[in-house]
């Protein structure tokens, strides 16, 4: 948990403005800073006008599916006597992934505040703040900061007096990346084990506990504040030729790069420059070889497919990946794939909840092979074998674990084949002793 | 589930359901069975074991046809190569842990997942040499063994101890390829119903200690059967090998039992496999009782019926078919008959997720048949009748000390029909053998006036015959030309005369779920007292 790196003059600062400033973390501190002057607004506005903003903004999505935001809270049923909720997914546990992190640690009250805005659009009462278990140091920031928002009025029985009841509960995760899936999530909210859980019903109709919810990002409702103070069209305005991508995103830059952190970009921007310009490329004298964009889950990229490819959903998935939770994973030249793919590979057969058979049993048998070829004990149908697997891995299974483990096996061996065939062909050290 | 219905095809053949149908019970009901580990028709659907993924037309991906509900005008393809390419593969990866130990695993011949490998899957594995996952066998409860290394994770057993036993105390514990199934610390499964977890296993991983490599499934002869243990009648099949009851299981009845029975009903076999049998009519002779041939021994019989006047009383176990209860009644008819049933009381267990379902208080299957034929449950009653009754019939019931010590002072006949003799009892002048439940067909009625069909599962010893039989046979008298019952239908056939609430109704007409007799019946039924 090291302190952000200086912001960069091309970064557009949004959310991360107050990275680094201590004074931001109070309610008092905020408060000067700007703070709940949008949830005041907002608390004014209909649920359908606050809706209404957001879908005009453009926000999507920061976990990883780029849903836009506003459609989502307007999936949710119309308001009857059932209770509903809103659940802030701060999870993060994708590999590569620290963004939220740094909004909690940094800025606790501009997510309270994203939260109590969201709860009041969709008109719930309760808002959940599911929050990763190894984040000891964020738990302690959001547990003091929502105590001082209900003690100086911004939740409670009466939000600001407006009549409004917002109510923040913080859970803390016990350290399972699959309960970022969403529906995982709610199961764990229940107390129940986190498997993911068959859709539909989807959250809007039957979620927490059974009941309406809906589920954000923490990036995503930290977003909101700023949309309702300044204005969808402002928001709309940041985006770089794209008008489907709009806003900024936090990209959590890490590996080969001399600044890795976190850079607040506005969508659009050339992937290229984020990686050499902002964080500083890879160390000297070496080259670019690899970039896993959006979190561990991703299908890998080249360095000449990251050449020209705009930091944005559409861009990134024309060069075939995804933008995802923009964890940017930077590889150099002196990476061994198989070997990094087979890392990836492991943490996905350790995270299976187990559910589904093809994850359970896949996930693991795709390590067995990749280790069997690191060892230098490949065979030369393994890669057929691999690919195979991966195909009956993806798209079959109830969450998008088990296609997870695939994707980077899958882009791995087409677009770093000859590395595969390298150790299966004894012609490189095996990188691991035995199997 | 609407009333609403909507058509879909399934692998071409069109099929009009009620809206809210799973894509798997509508392919039921067109003759196609979705391959499937995770679901059961009892249990909630969790959609995990991605076996019976199908290919809908204008879905992006397969769906999994256990917990899609079809849509009017939808097309489904089980057979499509998209399809069985999916199910191979979850059948590749299923195997990968599983050790190939069938011919040692009691599951072999009942396997889902050995029927489905052999219907579609690999001839061999892609896994190469790598060690399967191994953890050693857990004592789950007093009857059930869980071997992990079998199991492939369907969660069946767990949702049932959950969702229907509600005792929660199974899991799945761990995750990925590590994952079994859990019990909660020092809580053994010993749940009133928790065998069931056993027939739901669609493998060789939870085992019953009762079975535990007892006999091969494919070994087994299976009949359909109703289960003696209480008035619930639930309904089973009775699994013998070479005329030896080795196990019972629950049959699906959705009205009585949906697919499960308790574990009291499930042990409570051992007497069918008694040895002690009574295996030839035995007529007193002074002080002992000889065997003779069933042509004395009814002569005999009828001798006592016609020759005397006084009243009758029958004492009868509860386990005696209706036509047995029946006609033994109206062997004794035209004079006064203290009719009474034995009925053995124990504590209730109910199976709380399936309503109107519990292991009963009264013992015994076919109370309510024999009430509604005029028997009453005051059995201290009947047994101090007993004394000066110029006929006592005992109808196998159970002979303990109050009833040998009432019956050895009797003044009038005592006739025995019954599996096995009772050491005392000298005085009887007739000690005939009469087959059990298992080795007769029969009908009992459950506590709902269900009445149900059971069929012989195994052979009587020596001579033992259906005691239906043996009051037919004297009521006809003797001779060749004799109107007497030769069938247990027949024989059912002949109790509307008497009771009408049984009027018009024939085996065949239950049909292999029973049917509920009419209201209002049972005022009638008690007219022949």
């Amino acid at each position: 948990m090291g302190f952000p790196h200086p912001s960069h003059p091309r970064e557009t600062l949004v959310l991360s403005r107050y990275f680094g400033d201590a004074g931001a973390r109070s309610y008092a501190g905020w408060v000067e800073r700007g703070g709940y002057r949008a949830l005041r607004q907002a608390l004014q506005m209909t649920p359908d006008d606050v809706i209404a903003a957001v879908k005009e903004s453009g926000l999507r999505g920061r976990g990883g599916a780029g849903f836009p935001t506003g459609v989502k809270w307007g999936l949710m049923p119309k308001v009857d006597a059932r209770a509903r909720y809103l659940v802030c997914n701060a999870d993060e546990s994708e590999p590569g992934t620290f963004k939220d992190r740094e909004i909690m640690r940094w800025t606790p009250h501009g997510l309270i505040e994203g939260c109590a805005i969201a709860a009041h659009a969709i008109s719930a009462e309760t808002v959940f703040i599911y929050i990763r278990g190894e984040f000891t140091d964020p738990w302690q920031i959001m547990t003091d900061a929502v105590g001082e928002a209900y003690r100086d009025g911004a939740l409670g029985a009466s939000a600001f007096g407006s009549g409004r009841r917002i109510e923040v509960i913080l859970h803390r995760g016990a350290g399972a990346y699959i309960c970022g899936e969403e529906t995982a999530m709610l199961n764990s909210l229940e107390g129940k084990r986190g498997n993911p859980r068959i859709k539909p019903p989807y959250p809007a109709q039957a979620g927490l506990f059974g009941l309406p919810t809906t589920i954000n990002n923490v990036e995503t409702l930290a977003a909101v504040p700023h949309i309702i103070e300044r204005g969808a069209e402002w928001y709309k305005g940041l985006s770089l030729g794209n008008p489907k991508s709009t806003g900024t995103k936090l990209i959590s830059v890490c590996g080969h790069v001399q600044r890795p952190g976190n850079y607040e970009v506005t969508l659009g921007f050339p992937m290229q420059e984020l990686i050499f310009d902002l964080a500083g490329g890879p160390p000297p004298g070496r080259t670019l070889k690899a970039v896993i964009p959006g979190g561990s889950s991703v299908p890998i990229m080249t360095a000449s497919e990251v050449d020209g490819c705009p930091t944005d959903y559409e861009g990134i998935v024309a060069r075939g990946s995804m933008l995802g939770s923009g964890g940017m994973i930077v590889m150099d030249d002196s990476t061994d794939m198989v070997y990094q793919i087979w890392r990836l590979a492991r943490f996905y057969a350790h995270e299976s909840c187990a559910q589904c058979t093809q994850c359970r049993e896949g996930t693991a048998w795709t390590v067995k092979v990749l280790e069997r070829i690191l060892a230098g004990k490949g065979r030369p149908d393994d890669l057929d074998l691999l690919l195979d697997l991966s195909e009956n891995m993806t798209g079959k299974t109830i969450c998008v674990l088990s296609d997870s483990c695939a994707a980077p096996v899958v882009s791995g061996i087409q677009k770093f084949r000859e590395e595969f065939e390298a150790y299966i062909a004894r012609a490189r050290q095996p990188a691991l002793a035995t199997v | 589930m609407s009333d609403e219905l909507v058509t879909v095809s399934i692998d071409g053949v069109a099929v009009a359901v009620p809206k809210g149908t799973t894509i798997l019970e509508a392919a039921k009901r067109t003759g196609v069975l979705v391959p499937h580990y995770c679901y059961h028709p009892s249990l909630p659907s969790p959609a995990v074991c991605r076996m019976c993924l199908v290919e809908v037309e204008q879905a992006p991906k397969l769906l999994p046809a256990c917990v899609t509900a079809v849509a009017d005008g939808q097309v489904v393809r089980v057979e499509s190569a998209k399809a069985k390419e999916a199910r191979k593969s979850v059948l590749e990866f299923l195997l990968i842990n599983h050790p190939l130990d069938c011919p040692i695993c009691d599951q072999a011949g009942e396997c889902e997942l050995q029927d489905y490998v052999f219907q579609e899957g690999r001839g061999s594995t892609r896994y190469g040499e790598y060690a399967k996952r191994y953890s050693p066998v857990e004592d789950f409860g007093p009857d059930i063994l869980y071997v992990p290394n079998r199991c492939i994770l369907c969660t069946r057993c767990v949702r049932f101890m959950e969702d229907v036993a509600e005792n929660p105390i199974l899991n799945v514990s761990e995750r990925g390829d590590r994952a079994f199934i859990g019990i909660a610390d020092e809580q053994p499964l010993d749940h009133p119903w928790a065998g069931n977890v056993v027939d739901l296993c669609p493998v060789g991983s939870l085992l019953s200690k009762d079975f535990l490599h007892k006999a091969r499934a494919w070994d087994l002869d299976k009949t359909a059967s109703v289960c003696p243990g209480c008035t619930q009648g639930c309904n089973i099949s009775v699994d013998t090998r070479d005329d030896v009851v080795v196990r019972l299981r629950p049959r699906p009845n959705l009205d009585v039992n949906r697919h499960f029975i308790c574990d009291y009903g499930r042990s409570n076999y051992r007497w069918m496999n008694r040895g002690d049998r009574v295996e030839a009519p035995l007529v007193r002779d002074g002080q002992r009782h000889v065997a003779t041939d069933w042509d004395a021994a009814l002569d005999r019989l009828g001798q006592i019926v016609r020759g005397t006047r006084g009243p009758a009383v029958i004492l009868a176990s509860g386990r005696a078919s209706t036509e047995s209860l029946g006609l033994v009644r109206h062997l004794l008819d035209g004079r006064p008959i203290t009719a009474a049933v034995q009925v053995p009381l124990g504590d209730e267990a109910p199976l709380p997720g399936v309503p109107n379902l519990a292991l009963r208080r009264e013992r015994v299957p076919n109370l309510v048949g024999a009430e509604l034929l005029g028997y009453r449950r005051d059995w201290a009653a009947a047994l101090s009748a007993a004394h000066d009754a110029a006929v006592v019939l005992v109808l196998d019931a159970e002979l303990h000390q109050p009833e040998e010590e009432a019956l050895a002072k009797v003044n009038g006949a005592l006739v025995l029909l019954v599996t096995v003799a009772p050491a005392s009892l000298r005085n009887a002048e007739l000690i005939l053998p009469v087959t059990t439940m298992v080795e007769e067909n029969g009908v009992y009625v459950n506590r709902d006036r269900r009445a149900q069909r059971f069929q012989q599962a195994k052979a009587p010893p020596g001579m033992a015959r259906p005691a239906w039989w043996i009051a037919g046979e004297v009521m006809a008298g003797p001779g060749p030309d004799a109107d007497a019952p030769t069938t247990a239908e027949e024989a059912f056939a002949l109790l509307g005369h008497a009771w009408p609430v049984f009027g018009g109704l024939t085996h065949a007409s239950l049909g292999f779920t029973g049917r509920v007799l009419a209201d209002g019946a049972r005022a009638l039924a008690g007219a022949g007292t």
